[in-house]
């Protein structure tokens, strides 16, 4: 049976990891490639780097980091932030990502991601989603969660899926940074309508919110992750051990 | 030299940086003759199979590889080049392909419980064949370690050139070999450890040796 997926998320602004990490062992704590490799080698499923760089400059500093990342780390590998074009994926794709992850290009033109997955295959575009409630239904935010685009969540994901997004990562801005367990609610009212992987994001605060995420929800196929495996509050070598305890599968 | 086969589809990168990190050195080509100079191949590829059979045609690549193959060259298939080495395939109307293992490339749908997702994506069990000696490709590897898939289709009707299934509401087949032709349907270029030792064994196997069949 297939397994659930851990996967940590890196942001990196100017070439460099920001919010410092707290590991033993780690010459540079800011390097993306070093932090990767940590990652992989400790039982990561998955990468995902985030590109939250504004700048022409910080953005080939990206891609030549993402190129060293790719050399030396064989897992898959997810890049998303400032994915607005055709050429965005190229570039990306050209330097060893395996996926590419859309969100505010994607809203602004869904065409992005039917464009792509003609090109790339649907396992190769990534659906990303930040949600919050809104009277009693839940809103898509762009531009990293700070505005409302006036969308319905639900709305968007099967558009997105139909489009040929391969796989949807459900952040809840609701639950994101509070550390008390995924949004359990939300990602029910996404797995009941996606034919295609969910990755659950937005909350984690412990080992048990992924023991209650999976158990709670078994079709949720992965949970990602920054800040508890970035602080080491949460080691993924324990998670895992914790997750294969509780009865779920695991690599 | 091993050759990675260059015929348009796909992103080579990680294959080639993934032999390097076991220390083989690899050509990335789509030369004719670079490829028939190789001393092993190995065929990529991600993509719709239709495209990738007419692009390997195409280019007359298809019969360089089938003539290698003849040789007793270690061929290695991956993904949709694995899938590319069966007889034919049902991806968007049907497909001739290679022909060097027997099989059919079919969709999963039919065979899977509803409620699977298809593609088949994530990191899923290797599951050997009870009743035959282990291959050499997997001579590092244990049974129940994990590879990384990506697919909606798969080799059907090759059960006696089966050398691992995976489980995904049923059995599908996970690599499968005829003589010196082997093919991954997972991809070992993105599985951590358990995928460069499937590489490693690859790179260490003797012209015309038997897959263990």
């Amino acid at each position: 049976m297939i397994t659930k997926r851990i996967i940590p998320c890196l942001d990196v602004k100017d070439g460099r990891v920001v919010k410092g990490v707290n590991f033993k062992g780690l010459s540079d704590v800011s390097s993306p490639v070093e932090l990767g490799r940590y990652y992989s080698e400790n039982g990561a499923d998955e990468l995902v780097f985030y590109d939250i760089t504004a700048s022409a400059e910080g953005r080939a500093l990206f891609t030549d980091i993402l190129t060293e990342v790719a050399r030396t780390i064989f897992i898959p590998l997810t890049v998303g932030g400032g994915i607005n074009t055709i050429d965005d994926f190229d570039r990306v794709l050209k330097c060893g990502a395996d996926k590419v992850s859309v969100n505010s290009g994607a809203i602004r033109n869904p065409g992005l991601i039917s464009e792509a997955a003609k090109k790339y295959g649907d396992q190769c575009v990534v659906l990303s989603v930040d949600a919050k409630r809104e009277g009693g239904r839940f809103c898509v935010y762009a531009k990293g969660g700070r505005e409302n685009t006036g969308m319905d969540a639900i709305e968007w994901i099967k558009k997105g899926i139909s489009l040929g997004a391969g796989e949807i990562v459900l952040n809840s801005i609701d639950t994101d940074g509070v550390k008390k367990g995924f949004d359990l609610e939300m990602l029910k009212a996404v797995c009941d309508i996606s034919p295609v992987p969910v990755i659950a994001s937005g909350g984690a605060g412990s080992i048990e919110d992924f023991i209650t995420l999976f158990k709670e929800i078994p079709e949720v196929d992965a949970g990602l992750a920054a800040s508890i495996f970035h602080f080491g509050e949460v080691a993924i070598p324990d998670l895992k051990k914790a997750l294969a305890e509780a009865g779920i599968n695991v690599r | 030299m091993l050759a990675i086969v260059d015929y348009g589809v796909g992103n080579l990168f990680s294959l080639k940086s993934s032999l390097a990190a076991i220390g083989v050195e690899a050509l990335v080509t789509g030369d004719p003759e670079e490829i028939r100079k190789a001393d092993r191949i190995i065929l990529p590829g991600v993509g719709a199979l239709g495209d990738a059979a007419e692009k390997l045609c195409a280019g007359g690549l298809d019969k360089v590889v089938k003539d290698e193959a003849a040789k007793g060259k270690p061929l290695l298939g991956i993904c949709l080049g694995m899938q590319l080495l069966f007889d034919e395939g049902e991806e968007y109307g049907n497909h001739r392909c290679l022909g060097l293992i027997p099989g059919k490339v079919v969709s999963m749908k039919p065979v899977i419980p509803e409620g699977y997702k298809v593609p088949h994506i994530g990191w899923n069990r290797l599951i050997f064949p009870e009743d035959r000696p282990k291959s050499p490709l997997f001579k590092y590897v244990s049974e129940g370690d994990c590879v990384y898939f990506v697919h909606s289709y798969y080799a059907s009707e090759c059960g006696p050139y089966v050398i691992a299934d995976t489980e995904y509401g049923a059995r599908l087949t996970a690599a499968a070999a005829k003589g010196n032709v082997y093919g991954c349907q997972f991809h070992p270029e993105k599985s951590g450890k358990v995928g460069l030792s499937i590489l490693k064994a690859f790179c260490e196997l003797k012209s015309g040796e038997e897959a263990g069949i």
